[in-house]
C-alpha cells in the first residue's frame, strides 16, 4: 500500500489544510526557495543550535537538517491527540507510582512482574522514596505516527529525560523569520510559551519544605553533551540556572549551589543528566556529572528531582506492548491513542510467528533506542534476517515485534526537488500538580533518505516546524 | 549567580581582550618592521613583540629565531601557544557557550560568529594583506563584543563580572606593552626627539588607537615621558592604567553594594586606585618605569587572584 502523504492524501489531491501552502512553495521561484533554504540553515548555524556528534574530532559541531515545508495538523485532529496524550501520560503516572509502591497492576495479572524487576530501568531505591506531588514523568514525549486521514498510532513513549523541544520553538522561529507572507495567511496555534509552561509545572511540584517561590534549576551534564543547546536554551527562557554537578552540594540533606553570594537553596532540579549518574553515592561511584549526597536529599523530601528517577520502568517497549492495559486499569478507560500492534516475543506462540512472518515485520530491542538494534524486515537482506532471527531464538526477552507500517510522508525539499519523506511527530506533556499542559503541535522528525523509516537525527534525520492550525474540523479530511 | 558562571564571564572578556591586545602587538611589528633601520634602530621588532605577549618560553621551544613569519604564525595560531589569538576565540566562545543563559544573544552571536568565521579563515603563510584583514577583524571582534554588551546586557552582576575580566586584562596589557616598549627604547637616558624613537613611540601609540588622543591631550611632539604619563596616569585615556583602576574600583564597588558585603579584593583595588592617584612623573621616571610596571603587573595579578577566591569558585 501507497504511504499516506499529509499534504496530497492517498489520490494526489492537495488536502484543503495544505492548500495555501502548495500554492506558495507552487508560486514561488526555484531561486527564492534556494535562498531561503540557505538562510535557514545560517539561522541555525548563526544562534549556535548545533549537536555534538560523539567520535567526531573536537569542535566539529553539526546542525540538524531543517525543511522549509511546514507539516500542518487541523486543530480538530490535535484536539483528539492532546485529549489522548494526556489519558496516556496520566495512566503512565499512575502506572510509576504503582510501580514502586503496592504494585496493584501485577497483582490483577496486567503486567508480568519479572517484566518490572528484571528492567534496569527500575530502580530499587524508589520504593523506599515518594516524590512530592506523586509525579513521575513530568516531562514526557509521546511519539506518534501517522498512517492515514484519521490514523495516529503512538509509536514509543519517552517518560525519562526527552529532547527535541527546543527545535520546536527554534524552528517556528526560524520560519517567522523567514516566512512572514506565508505564515500571515493561516491562523497556528503558538508554541513559544512552552518555557513558561515548564517552569509553572516544575513550580508546582516543589517539595513542602520550599519556601514560597521555589528555586528552580537545570542540571546538564555539560557543554560537551549532545543537548546542551537545548539545556542552556530552556534555562534561559525560563530565567534559571544552568547548573552541573560540581555546582551543587548537599548538607545536612538540603541541595544547595555555589553562587557569588554563598550558598542559596536548590528546591526543584529539571535534570538532563541520566539516573546512573546523579549521585555517585547511590549509582555510578565514578560519575563526575552528578551530586554527592542527591538521593538522601531526595529522600528526605527536600528536593524534587523531574523526572524522577526511575521512570525508565514506563518507557521501555516491552512495557509499551501493555500499555493499552495499562491505561484501562488506571482510568478505566479505553485508552483514546492507539498502539500499534505488537508481537512479544518472550511469548512462545508469538516468537513463531515473528520468526515465521519476519520479512514483513519490524523487530525492536526492548532498551535500543536512537533507531540502533533494529530490523525492517522488508528492507533487510535474506542474510541480515536470518542473522537476526538467530538473535531473537538467543534472546527472545529481548525483543518484540511489530508490523511495517506505511508512515505517512509530507513533502520535503531534497536534491532532486519536492519529494515525500516519512515523518514522526514528537508532542511533549507537561505533567504538574495543578494540570496537565501540552503546547499545541510538537517536533516532526523527517527520514530525509528516501524510503527510510527511521528519523533519528544520528541516522540522517532531519525536522519540520510542525503548525496546528485553526481551521474548522471538516477542513482536515481529505 | 553561580559560581562557575561568573568565572566564565570574567574569563570570557579576558580572552576577547587577550585577542585584542595580541592583534595589537602585531600591529605595533608590521608597522616598525616596514621602516628601514635607520628610523626604527638596531632592536628586534618579533623579539619584543614575542616578550610583550608574555610567551617567549613557549617561542622559543617552538622556533629557533624571532622573525616575522614565525612569530606571527605563534602569535595567531601557535599549536603550542596556549594563548594564541584562535585559543583566545575559541576559549571566549567555550565560555560563552558554557554561560549562555547569562549573556545576550546578541553577545553570544558575536562571539559565535567570529568561532565561525575563524574555522573558515586559513591561518598560516597568510600573505600581508590577509595578515592586516585578519588583526582587523579580531580588533572588530573586540569592539563589537564591547559594544555589544555595553549596549544588550542588564546592569547586575553578570554585566560586572564580565567587566572585571576586561579590565583586569587591559591592565596588563597596558602596562606589559609600555614596559617591554621602554625597556628596549630608553636603556639610558638617551637624548630624545630623534627619527629612532619617535617612530617607535608613535607606533606604539597608533597601536592603542591613541595617536591622535595624545595630540589632543598634549599638543606636542612626542615626549617618552609624556607617553608614560598618558598611558599611566590620563583618566582621559581609557586604556590607561588611572582608568581601568577606576573602572575596577566601581565595578568592586557595585558588587559589595548589592551583596552587602566587602572582601580582599575591594581593598585591594582601593589601594592601588589610591596609589596611581598620588604617582607624580617626575618620581616616576627617577625611581625607574621598569620597576613601578613590574610592581604594578603583580598588584594587578594579586587583584584578579583575589577576585578569583572572593568570588569565582
Amino acid at each position: 500500500m501507497a504511504a499516506f502523504d499529509e499534504m496530497r492524501g492517498h489520490d494526489d489531491a492537495v488536502r484543503p489544510v495544505y492548500r495555501d501552502i502548495a500554492e506558495w512553495f507552487e508560486a514561488a521561484p526555484q531561486e527564492l526557495i534556494t535562498s531561503r533554504k540557505a538562510e535557514a540553515e545560517a539561522f541555525f548555524r548563526r544562534i549556535g543550535i548545533t549537536f555534538a556528534v560523539y567520535g567526531d574530532e573536537q569542535g566539529a559541531e553539526r546542525i540538524i537538517p531543517f525543511d522549509i515545508l511546514p507539516r500542518v495538523i487541523t486543530s480538530g485532529e490535535w484536539a483528539r491527540l492532546a485529549e489522548g496524550l494526556e489519558q496516556r501520560v496520566r495512566a503512565i503516572n499512575a502506572f510509576i507510582g504503582d510501580v514502586y509502591g503496592a504494585r496493584e497492576v501485577v497483582k490483577a495479572g496486567i503486567v508480568p512482574e519479572d517484566l518490572i524487576l528484571a528492567n534496569p530501568a527500575f530502580r530499587p531505591e524508589m520504593t523506599r522514596i515518594k516524590p512530592p506531588k506523586d509525579i513521575y514523568a513530568h516531562i514526557a514525549g509521546i511519539d506518534m505516527v501517522r498512517t492515514g486521514p484519521d490514523e495516529f498510532f503512538v509509536l514509543e513513549d519517552n517518560a525519562r529525560t526527552p529532547s527535541g523541544v527546543s527545535y520546536m520553538l527554534e524552528n517556528r522561529e526560524a520560519m517567522l523569520r523567514l516566512f512572514p507572507e506565508l505564515l500571515g495567511r493561516q491562523k497556528i496555534k503558538p508554541v513559544d510559551q512552552y518555557p513558561e509552561e515548564l517552569l509553572a509545572t516544575l513550580r508546582s511540584v516543589a517539595p513542602p519544605t520550599a519556601p514560597g517561590e521555589p528555586t528552580v534549576v537545570v542540571l546538564t551534564p555539560g557543554p560537551y553533551n549532545s543537548a546542551y543547546y537545548e539545556h542552556s536554551f530552556l534555562a534561559d527562557r525560563m530565567g534559571v540556572e544552568l547548573v552541573e554537578g560540581p555546582d551543587l552540594f548537599v548538607r545536612g540533606n538540603v541541595v544547595y549551589m555555589r553562587t557569588t553570594e554563598g550558598p542559596k537553596r536548590v528546591d526543584v532540579i529539571y535534570r538532563r543528566v541520566d539516573d546512573e549518574y546523579l549521585d555517585p553515592l547511590t549509582f555510578r561511584p565514578d560519575s563526575t556529572l552528578g551530586v554527592p549526597g542527591l538521593m538522601s536529599a531526595y529522600k528526605a523530601r527536600n528536593v524534587t528531582i523531574t523526572n524522577a528517577v526511575g521512570t525508565g520502568v514506563a518507557d521501555d517497549k516491552a512495557i509499551y506492548s501493555y500499555m493499552p492495559d495499562i491505561v484501562r486499569f488506571f482510568t478505566g478507560k479505553d485508552a483514546m491513542l492507539k498502539n500499534i500492534e505488537t508481537y512479544r516475543c518472550r511469548e512462545p506462540k508469538m516468537l513463531s510467528h515473528v520468526l515465521a512472518n519476519i520479512g514483513e515485520l519490524v523487530v525492536k530491542e526492548v532498551n535500543g533506542s536512537g533507531g540502533y538494534g533494529m530490523l525492517v524486515g522488508p528492507h533487510a537482506t535474506k542474510a541480515q534476517r536470518e542473522a537476526f532471527a538467530l538473535k531473537v531464538k538467543a534472546n527472545p526477552d529481548n525483543y518484540i515485534a511489530q508490523p511495517t507500517l506505511a508512515l505517512s510522508t509530507v513533502p520535503c525539499f531534497v536534491e532532486e526537488g519536492l519529494a515525500p519523506r516519512h515523518v514522526d511527530l514528537r508532542p511533549f506533556v507537561l505533567s504538574g500538580s495543578d494540570k496537565v499542559r501540552i503546547v499545541p503541535g510538537g517536533l516532526t522528525r523527517v527520514a530525509l533518505k528516501k524510503g527510510s523509516l527511521v528519523v533519528n537525527s544520528s541516522q540522517g534525520g532531519g525536522t519540520k516546524d510542525t503548525w496546528v492550525v485553526d481551521a474548522d474540523s471538516s477542513a482536515g479530511t481529505a | 549567580m553561580l559560581a562557575r558562571t561568573a568565572d566564565n564571564l570574567f574569563w570570557l572578556s579576558r580572552y576577547v581582550e587577550r585577542a585584542e591586545s595580541l592583534a595589537r602587538i602585531l600591529d605595533v611589528a608590521l608597522r616598525l618592521a616596514t621602516l628601514p633601520s635607520a628610523y626604527a634602530g638596531s632592536s628586534n621588532e618579533w623579539e619584543s613583540a614575542i616578550d610583550t605577549a608574555a610567551c617567549s618560553q613557549a617561542f622559543y621551544a617552538a622556533y629557533p629565531i624571532a622573525n616575522e613569519k614565525n612569530v606571527t604564525e605563534f602569535i595567531i595560531a601557535g599549536e603550542t601557544n596556549p594563548s594564541s589569538i584562535r585559543r583566545c576565540i575559541e576559549n571566549a566562545r567555550h565560555n560563552a557557550r558554557a554561560v549562555r543563559t547569562a549573556i545576550t544573544t546578541e553577545v553570544w552571536e558575536i562571539l559565535n560568529d567570529a568561532w565561525n568565521q575563524l574555522q573558515r579563515i586559513k591561518l598560516k603563510n597568510m600573505n600581508g594583506q590577509e595578515l592586516t584583514r585578519f588583526l582587523s577583524f579580531v580588533k572588530e571582534v573586540s569592539l563589537r563584543f564591547d559594544g555589544t554588551a555595553y549596549r544588550t546586557m542588564l546592569r547586575t552582576d553578570h554585566y560586572w563580572f564580565q567587566r572585571l575580566g576586561m579590565f583586569i586584562e587591559r591592565s596588563d596589557n597596558t602596562a606589559r606593552l609600555l614596559d617591554v616598549k621602554y625597556h628596549v627604547l630608553l636603556p639610558e637616558q638617551e637624548p630624545v626627539g630623534g627619527g629612532l624613537d619617535y617612530f617607535q613611540w608613535s607606533a606604539l601609540l597608533r597601536s592603542l588607537s591613541a595617536l591622535n588622543s595624545y595630540h589632543l591631550i598634549y599638543r606636542e611632539g612626542i615626549k617618552p615621558w609624556l607617553v608614560a604619563d598618558f598611558l599611566i596616569l590620563r583618566s582621559e585615556q581609557p586604556r590607561s592604567l588611572i582608568s581601568t583602576y577606576k573602572n575596577l574600583n566601581e565595578v568592586l564597588d557595585l558588587l559589595s553594594e548589592r551583596y552587602g558585603r566587602q572582601g580582599p579584593s575591594q581593598r585591594l583595588v582601593r589601594s592601588t586606585f589610591a596609589d596611581l592617584q598620588n604617582v607624580d612623573t617626575d618620581r616616576l621616571f627617577q625611581q625607574g618605569l621598569h620597576e613601578f610596571l613590574v610592581a604594578f603587573l603583580g598588584e594587578n595579578n594579586r587583584l584578579g587572584m583575589a577576585i578569583s577566591e572572593q568570588y569565582l569558585q
